[in-house]
């Protein structure tokens, strides 16, 4: 479980970005943090594997402080997967990126190498594996990213913007894969500013404002709510504004994804006939 | 060394006499001072150059950014110590090499702090230097905070992937790095070549001669730190030449136990 208890952050430069924040994920729980830009969504997961310190309150990682463990120690349970893969691409070779972590956490060669294949696989990079990560285009160098976090297997997933940079096809997939992530009892925490991505996972939304929970609870609770998206910056997905415009015809107003949406309208119809 | 080091070099806006002063005159002052500490070997000479720059780093109103760029100036400033010290370099003068270094640390990083990229362009262009070289040269400036940025993100990437840079002996720590400087390294050429092409798609260096916005004008005061400063780097010459100054000889030394290692002049 993660959990935080009255977190606060200020960066070196005196600027508070987070002001004590409780939280608690369960395990195997999936998670999308949103909110506007700088409302401290990076901040607060850079927290949960320990790069960032709590300046108060504290963090705990199944039930262990961060103060206490190394980041390395605390990544073996908690993967994070950065917004930018550039800032981690270095191998000549897509292989020997996805398979660094694993000689890092002292892994013998035929795990390394059994690992590293399957997850190239998964990821759909196979063919790419001898190739430069350097000249993929960036969709694919993000799909490396997190093949080279997802490949040591941590408990807890925590995703950047993973969205950004990917076409529909590799949304889909990617949206497949992290619910398949969860249905393997990962939790699965993923910061993100598209709402119809987090309209069609449904997962747990926490929204978070100028470094305070604003909201917390169900996607569709959250994602149809006018105020809320409107303090947050955010566009309500586009089946909860259409719901919204046919108010009239009494359609349930809390569906943000296509397929409720359409059981909806059906219903609907069959009453007018 | 901590990226933090480079606060120090970074200019933020306030109002004081030093931000207010024409670059070209605080070009000259930090120049100034980078001459004397490289004439000077003695050590209260060289001491005295770096608590004159104290009321400067008080008049800026950067004495907690100022720290930070002696604080990682300390660190390298502690490497030159080591290396004089283990070839067998007297104590005194490894002292005086150590302020030297911390001296010339200070004076750039008022410099840097107290003008602004813009200012020191315009001054660049007033020295009649190619506007694209004057460009190049304000650009690096402006981006040693985002590559500072930068690299601070890269070294939290991979150390959520398990890196652990002070693990291992010497050549291991150093070889830690590689994972670092590749990414930061192909990012800057990455960013030059988009940089580059937005320049060109916005008709950079269409008009053979530009007209600036903002012309520097030098006042009283800039021509007042201008004369100081020669008169300073004068007498100190003088001092140099024709005063003897006082020194002391501390006899801590490293026993000559690599000779092929002292330097002969």
């Amino acid at each position: 479980m993660i959990k935080t208890e009255m977190l606060h952050f200020a960066y070196p430069t005196g600027d508070e970005v987070l002001k004590g924040i409780d939280l608690e994920i369960e395990d195997s729980e999936f998670v999308a943090i949103m909110g506007e830009n700088g409302a401290g969504k990076t901040t607060l997961i850079k927290h949960f594997n320990g790069l960032n310190k709590p300046t108060k309150g504290r963090v705990l990682i199944d039930g262990v402080d961060t103060r206490k463990r190394s980041v390395a120690s605390i990544s073996r349970d908690v993967g994070l997967v950065f917004q930018n893969p550039d800032h981690q691409l270095f191998c000549e070779t897509v292989k020997e990126e996805v398979s660094f972590s694993l000689k890092n956490f002292g892994y013998d060669e035929a795990t390394i190498e059994r690992r590293t294949n399957s997850i190239l696989e998964t990821l759909d990079l196979s063919e790419y594996c001898d190739s430069s990560p350097f000249t993929l285009s960036g969709g694919e160098r993000k799909r490396v990213a997190l093949a080279s976090v997802l490949v040591w297997n941590p408990k807890h997933v925590v995703l950047d913007e993973p969205t950004i940079g990917q076409d529909y096809l590799q949304k889909d997939r990617l949206r497949n894969f992290i619910l398949q992530l969860v249905s393997q009892r990962k939790t699965v925490i993923m910061v993100t500013h598209d709402v119809e991505f987090v309209a069609e996972c449904k997962p747990r939304v926490l929204l978070l404002s100028r470094g305070n929970v604003v909201a917390d609870g169900p996607a569709h609770k959250i994602l149809s709510d006018d105020g809320l998206a409107n303090q947050c910056s955010l566009i309500r997905p586009q089946m909860s504004s259409l719901m919204s415009s046919l108010k009239d015809l009494g359609l349930a107003q809390d569906v943000i994804d296509v397929y409720t949406a359409r059981s909806c309208l059906l219903e609907a119809f069959r009453k007018v006939r | 060394m901590s990226i933090r080091m480079f606060e120090g070099f970074k200019f933020s806006k306030l109002p004081t006499p030093l931000h207010d002063m024409d670059p070209r005159a605080k070009f000259v002052l930090t120049i100034g001072i980078f001459a004397v500490a490289l004439l000077f070997s003695n050590i209260y000479a060289l001491s005295a150059v770096l608590l004159i720059q104290m009321p400067l780093v008080y008049m800026a109103k950067s004495t907690r950014r100022w720290m930070k760029s002696m604080k990682g100036g300390a660190l390298l400033a502690l490497l030159i110590f080591a290396m004089n010290f283990i070839t067998g370099t007297s104590f005194t003068f490894l002292l005086s090499m150590t302020i030297r270094f911390l001296s010339i640390i200070s004076s750039f990083s008022i410099f840097f702090m107290t003008t602004s990229p813009d200012d020191l362009g315009l001054a660049l262009e007033r020295m009649r230097i190619p506007y694209t070289l004057c460009f190049t040269f304000t650009t690096a400036v402006r981006l040693v905070p985002t590559m500072a940025l930068d690299a601070q993100t890269v070294v939290d990437a991979q150390k959520s992937r398990g890196l652990e840079l002070e693990k291992g002996n010497l050549l291991k720590r150093i070889r830690n790095y590689v994972p670092i400087l590749i990414p930061l390294i192909v990012n800057a050429i990455r960013r030059s070549v988009e940089l580059a092409e937005a320049l060109e798609s916005r008709a950079f260096g269409t008009t053979e001669k530009r007209e600036p916005l903002v012309v520097l004008k030098m006042r009283l005061t800039d021509y007042l730190t201008v004369l100081t400063t020669i008169a300073f780097v004068v007498i100190a010459v003088y001092i140099n030449l024709y005063v003897p100054l006082p020194t002391f000889d501390i006899p801590i030394r490293m026993p000559h136990i690599w000779p092929w290692m002292r330097w002969q002049p």
